[in-house]
């Protein structure tokens, strides 16, 4: 036995784990922060501890809402667990785990860094990475499905069916639309697809249509506006997570912001370079420590541009309908993630 | 009768939806970029913030005194009668009770409570009252920690009032009595 690596790998998993709630908290401040701002309002600016004056700045930051995921999080932490009468319990308990663990469970294979030393900045350098993502995203709507069951309500009823036809519509054309990067790259391991983007620049130049087709997915992926049917709060009281309240529902809520985090982490990964940057000697593996603190930066900074343009996307876009989803789900981006996988094969096999 | 709805016919480039995306994120930005940097927020901070309240608006009904620092009211009861949730209780001095301060009324209330809780800031009572003794202010925002502290008793109610008078219906009576002695009426 390694104890070696058994001891840095839970190291990682600890800090990555760690730094995705804290992105997660802090996403949902962003959400209502960026919502308030394009809707000409404030946002959250009160939340402060008692000792706020003795912190330099608190005030600033209490504009910010800086404390304000804590006060959240306390506040669904001490909340009452109601459980309904009329839900089936075993399912009801079981659904918001298996909504969350696929969620937490993807970031495990993305290479958030080079290496700081000798440690490779990924928890589990896979060379099936992609696969592995894929298997354990689509996981992730079982949750959703098995709440809109478990609840024993019409509503969250609705919200599940539409999750897992909305799923199947654009998890195919999610993975069609990797292909074309596979193809280029000739590898499903994440970190050799970013070796390959530092040497011959970043993907998003190949495959454009790919991303496009990879950042719409992943919104319909997310549950996000404009896809955001199975949790539709106009059409289906609040769609799946009606029933729950307190814990249960914070953690569908922690299941929804870190599988945001996921897909703006494979975003970054795919078709942005990950944690390189083509300028100022970032773009190879790092030799010291500042440069391996400076990649896990610039990874996260790339992947907070995604998160923000997830949530301003929210606050922009109504909802798409039922049949429009569909529609272009099967009818356009299927068909075009096909001819985009047929034109980059016949391409590359002119090249060589 | 089926009714056609004439749809109009997107072109190619309407049909990506590319443009209405743009547009958006344009219009978006832009508010983000006035709340953000431009200070443009409709909403008002409300505490530290308020509205500049309109003349005549009807707020909590407080008891006013007169110039010479007496209490108007005459402990007549007619607010009382007309409060439509029974808001105001009112306790006459009683027949050897303490006289009114002010030289030209016979009487005082012994005690006058208002409920806070109860009270739909209707403007009965100032309307109904012949000494013009009860105002409605500028007060809408009455807080306490219990439902007693929200009962008003007559001391509380006249140092919330203050002296002034505000509308003076008696004035406005005299001088609508006045434009109708002569022909037309004007007022």
């Amino acid at each position: 036995m390694d104890w070696n690596f058994i001891i840095f790998s839970l190291v990682k998993i600890a800090v990555v784990v760690g730094v995705v709630q804290g992105i997660v908290a802090y996403s949902v401040l962003a959400e209502r922060k960026i919502s308030a701002w394009i809707q000409d309002r404030v946002g959250p600016n009160r939340t402060a501890p008692p000792f706020v004056k003795y912190i330099p700045g608190g005030q600033f930051l209490t504009r910010l809402g800086i404390f304000q995921p804590l006060a959240d999080g306390l506040k669904f932490l001490v909340k009452e667990d109601f459980t309904p009468a009329g839900v089936k319990k075993i399912y009801f308990f079981l659904a918001p785990a298996v909504s969350v663990i696929p969620a937490m469970l993807t970031v495990a294979v993305i290479p958030f860094g080079s290496n700081i030393g000798a440690q490779k900045m990924v928890i589990a350098d896979l060379n099936v990475g992609i696969l592995y993502t894929f298997g354990i995203v689509s996981m992730g709507v079982y949750g959703i499905v098995l709440a809109g069951y478990a609840a024993n309500s019409k509503y969250p009823m609705f919200g599940g069916i539409r999750s897992s036809a909305q799923m199947i519509s654009y998890e195919i054309s999610m993975g069609m639309s990797v292909i074309p990067v596979l193809l280029i790259v000739g590898n499903l391991n994440l970190s050799q697809i970013i070796g390959w983007q530092a040497t011959n620049g970043w993907m998003v130049v190949y495959a454009p249509i790919s991303f496009i087709i990879f950042m719409v997915a992943s919104f319909a992926e997310t549950n996000r506006t404009p896809f955001d049917l199975p949790e539709a709060e106009t059409e289906l009281v609040g769609g799946y997570h009606t029933e729950y309240g307190s814990m249960k529902f914070a953690l569908f809520f922690l299941a929804e912001y870190s599988n945001m985090v996921s897909s703006s982490a494979m975003m970054v990964t795919l078709f942005f370079g990950g944690w390189t940057l083509p300028f100022w000697g970032l773009d190879h593996a790092a030799t010291s420590l500042g440069m391996g603190i400076a990649h896990i930066l610039v990874f996260i900074a790339k992947m907070l541009f995604f998160m923000v343009v997830f949530i301003w996307v929210r606050w922009m876009f109504p909802r798409f309908r039922y049949d429009q989803l569909m529609d272009l789900g099967w009818r356009r981006f299927l068909p075009l993630a096909l001819v985009n996988i047929l034109i980059t094969a016949v391409w590359l096999w002119m090249r060589s | 009768m089926p009714v056609v709805v004439n749809r109009k016919v997107l072109t190619f480039w309407e049909k990506l939806y590319l443009p209405a995306i743009v547009g958006g994120l344009k219009v978006t930005l832009k508010h983000a970029y006035n709340t953000l940097f431009l200070g443009k927020v409709v909403t008002m901070e409300y505490p530290e913030q308020k509205w500049t309240l309109p003349t005549g608006y009807r707020g909590a009904p407080y008891l006013v005194k007169d110039q010479d620092n007496n209490t108007k009211c005459v402990s007549c009861q007619l607010c009382e009668f007309v409060c439509p949730p029974k808001a105001i209780r009112i306790t006459p001095p009683g027949q050897n009770g303490q006289k009114a301060d002010r030289t030209n009324a016979e009487k005082m209330p012994a005690e006058f409570e208002i409920n806070m809780l109860r009270c739909i800031f209707c403007g009965f009572c100032q309307e109904v009252c012949p000494e013009e003794a009860i105002f409605l202010q500028q007060d809408y925002s009455l807080t306490g920690l219990s439902r007693s502290e929200m009962i008003y008793n007559k001391e509380k109610l006249l140092s919330l009032g203050g002296e002034v008078g505000g509308i003076q219906k008696w004035k406005l009576k005299l001088d609508e009595a006045k434009a109708q002695e002569s022909f037309p009426v004007k007022l």
